[in-house]
């Protein structure tokens, strides 16, 4: 296994609830409440758990945005918490991160070369002043986006466009840590697929490593090496993809994954469905023992005392972690398994470049140039233009 | 009391009174060559381009389709809760047992909204109205419609509310929509939607907000009401996961027409329209490992400026020079595959 980049030890971030004239602080809201992880050079791990899981939290708390409540994060062998100043502008470099919304985390204010362009104002030695043009074009060449466009404005871009351009201003230092946090979920699925391509071509081409956040256990489990699951600020189970969708050993990872839909309707009623009963508990206030054991069907005394260790437990093949007394494997979905195919460079599976050309989903605004227009005259291949990875084949069915 | 409205109080469907309007043929819901476009300052924005369907008793049909595909503008029309201006409804019919909604007296159309057809949306904290109670909000269903006073239509809500399975109903009878989970809100929501007992049941992504645990809950009590009441069922979702657990049939909208309608598992089975198979190769399966996605490249276009012939064609795999001239209307394949392509064939035979 390739080495550790980055290791969290036992990570708690809590926000105090503050009530009353003087603000008193009258409890905490427990979004992480002792995570502890690896992440390997070059892998994805990804992160799922239902809303107010404390997932994004997490993110936030790697990336420094917020500072945790205890806990240390150990990068590349440095402690990330004890660094200041510049040694902590150092380490940025290092680490970055795409957000969910393509619509609120780009400045409206700034072009798109200047929103690209702005980690290297910041690091100034990464790229000479004069070569910051090419850098930012070379950049939005890499993430299928026409470098021509440097000029416009984020609201000239749809969403798939505009996550492209976080992308771009993510790996614009060339970190070796990539946090996502939920980059596809904003999007349409035809264009969800492009965004997900597009990051695995990237990590493929510069070794990243992801740490992949979402709830979506279909897209997370496509593009994860790792998988941990979440539940209440609480990491439950953490394995690889097989282990974690094929063996689940906890019971809040066997009902999320009996409750994803399956898109073929001939399996219709032969799923096995675990429904939960009620909803997620609020962080302020978790349940004592075993956060699941208020939704759990395995739940049992013990449960409400005892809180279980996140430990190895087997899982019949090895064994992998998992936080629950009653840990036991049971196969929720039956997968199978599809050869992986060679990366086809001719195909252009992530549709890069297609922003050049094809026609701006959103409105134009004054001044799109006429390329956004439709010219029936011109075969329809033109409007997709694209070196490498466009022109559409007619795709061999895989059955 | 009921003097003074349209309506006499009338019980559950087939349980004694009668409503005005009979199902023909157990055809409930017939959707006809329905154009919707919108009048806005950057031009006319053409939302639904001659879209037909029907609806039976107790089917459920679902509209499939990404966002600016017209899904919910269809939705609205047929709920006639489109705001006009700038929506303008230039051609088409909608005809519920046979009558035109879409000429009927608005009074009368009133009353259709709630008995007859009712709708979920997906926001319910939006939907929902935030300074009155949520059984305030069920009852009115009752006062409104039913001509019932407060107290009676208020026991209705907590029945209601207790079919929808949400705990301690009575107490919660006169919260506010804020104090509830995104879950329970959508339960409300459904509740209102049911209240009345209609026979059209119109779900614009009703899961699309919530969680996936939640999202089972949800399609689970969905589907136990319509199988307990015979609704038709009109669910719209970009979700081919939710769409294949539920539907009988399904529609596939792009840039505001159909450009597949087909039962549901010859739709997954072999999809006849290159852009219903793009969606299909292009999703992850959680059942799936080491699968390539098939992104289909482009974006859809904007809807004030639709590319001329076929309106898929600047982003298919398979597109000709007969398809930026010529539009390739619906047309049925097989008895009950209907496919808007010149290549469906070819498609299918893939």
């Amino acid at each position: 296994m390739p080495e550790v980049i980055l290791r969290a030890t036992d990570l708690v971030k809590h926000y105090p609830i503050k009530a009353g004239v003087l603000r008193h602080t009258v409890g905490h809201v427990k979004a992480v409440d002792g995570v502890s992880f690896d992440l390997h050079k070059g892998e994805t791990l990804g992160i799922v758990g239902e809303s107010g899981c404390g997932k994004s939290t997490l993110g936030r708390v790697l990336m420094r945005l917020e500072e945790p409540t205890s806990g240390s994060v150990d990068f590349d062998g440095v402690d990330m918490f004890q660094q200041s100043g510049s040694a902590m502008r150092r380490l940025r470099r290092d680490i970055q991160i795409i957000f969910q919304d393509p619509y609120t985390s780009l400045n409206p204010r700034k072009t798109v070369g200047d929103i690209i362009g702005e980690p290297f104002e910041i690091h100034r030695e990464v790229v000479p002043k004069g070569g910051r043009k090419k850098a930012v074009q070379d950049l939005l060449d890499v993430v299928g986006l026409n470098p021509e466009h440097i000029n416009r404005y984020p609201h000239q871009f749809s969403g798939g466009q505009r996550q492209r351009i976080g992308i771009a201003r993510g790996i614009a230092l060339r970190p070796k840590v990539l946090i996502c946090d939920e980059p596809v979920s904003a999007l349409d699925v035809s264009v969800q697929a492009q965004v997900v391509n597009l990051l695995e071509r990237l990590q493929r081409e510069m070794g990243l490593a992801y740490l992949f956040i979402a709830h979506d256990l279909s897209v997370v489990r496509h593009i994860s090496d790792r998988v941990g699951v979440m539940y209440l600020g609480k990491m439950v189970e953490l394995g690889t993809e097989d282990e974690v969708y094929q063996r689940p050993t906890h019971p809040y990872t066997q009902a999320l994954l009996s409750a994803v839909p399956v898109p073929d309707p001939t399996l219709r009623g032969k799923r096995e469905q675990i429904v939960l009963s009620g909803d997620v508990p609020s962080p302020a206030n978790p349940p004592s023992g075993c956060r699941f054991h208020t939704r759990c069907f395995k739940a049992q005394d013990v449960c409400s005392v005892e809180e279980p260790e996140f430990v190895q437990r087997p899982d019949g093949a090895g064994g992998h972690r998992s936080a629950c007394h009653f840990a036991e494997v049971r196969q929720i979905v039956p997968t199978s398994d599809i050869p992986t195919r060679e990366p086809d460079e001719g195909r252009g599976s992530d549709g890069a470049r297609i922003g050049a050309g094809a026609p701006p989903e959103d409105v134009p605004a004054p001044g799109v140039d006429e390329r956004g227009v439709i010219d029936p005259t011109r075969p329809a291949a033109d409007y997709q233009i694209g070196h490498d990875d466009v022109a559409p084949e007619p795709r061999d069915r895989q059955s | 009391m009921s003097a003074t409205t349209v309506d006499t109080p009338q019980e559950k469907r087939g349980s004694g009174s009668k409503s005005k309007y009979v199902p023909q043929d157990g055809c409930l819901l017939e959707v006809d060559d329905l154009y919707v476009e919108f009048h806005t300052e950057e031009g006319v924005a053409k939302a639904i381009n001659g879209v037909s369907f029907d609806l039976s008793q107790g089917e459920t049909l679902a509209i499939l389709g990404e966002s600016g595909s017209g899904k919910s503008v269809t939705a609205q029309a047929i709920m006639g809760i489109l705001d006009m201006p700038p929506a303008k409804i230039p051609s088409g019919q909608v005809r519920y047992c046979g009558r035109d909604l879409l000429t009927m007296d608005p009074n009368e159309r009133r009353h259709t909204r709630g008995p007859e057809i009712s709708m979920i949306f997906q926001d319910a904290l939006s939907a929902l109205n935030p300074v009155f109670p949520v059984g305030w909000q069920i009852a009115e269903m009752f006062r409104q419609h039913r001509g019932m006073n407060k107290s009676d239509a208020l026991e209705r809500a907590v029945g209601l509310m207790e079919r929808v399975s949400i705990p301690a109903a009575r107490e919660r009878v006169k919260a506010y929509p804020h104090q509830f989970s995104g879950g329970m809100r959508q339960r409300i929501m459904i509740a209102m939607a049911i209240a009345l007992d209609p026979a059209v049941l119109i779900a614009d992504e009703p899961t699309t907000a919530l969680d996936v645990t939640v999202q089972a809950q949800i399609m689970q009590l969905l589907a136990d009401l319509q199988q307990e009441r015979q609704m038709g069922l009109i669910l719209i979702t970009h979700d081919l996961g939710v769409v294949a657990d539920v539907a009988d049939r399904a529609c596939v909208m792009y840039a505001g027409r159909l450009v597949e309608k087909s039962e549901i598992l010859d739709l997954y089975a072999a999809p006849a329209h290159p852009y219903t198979r793009g969606l299909i190769d292009s999703i992850p399966r959680v059942d799936q490992k080491g699968q390539t996605l098939a992104a289909i490249g482009g974006l859809p276009p904007n809807l004030t400026r639709i590319p001329p012939g076929c309106p898929f064609h600047p982003r298919c795999y398979l597109a000709r020079d007969i398809c930026s001239g010529e539009r390739p209307e619906l047309r049925e394949l097989v008895p009950g595959r209907f496919a808007a392509c010149h290549f469906s064939e070819e498609v299918l035979g893939a």
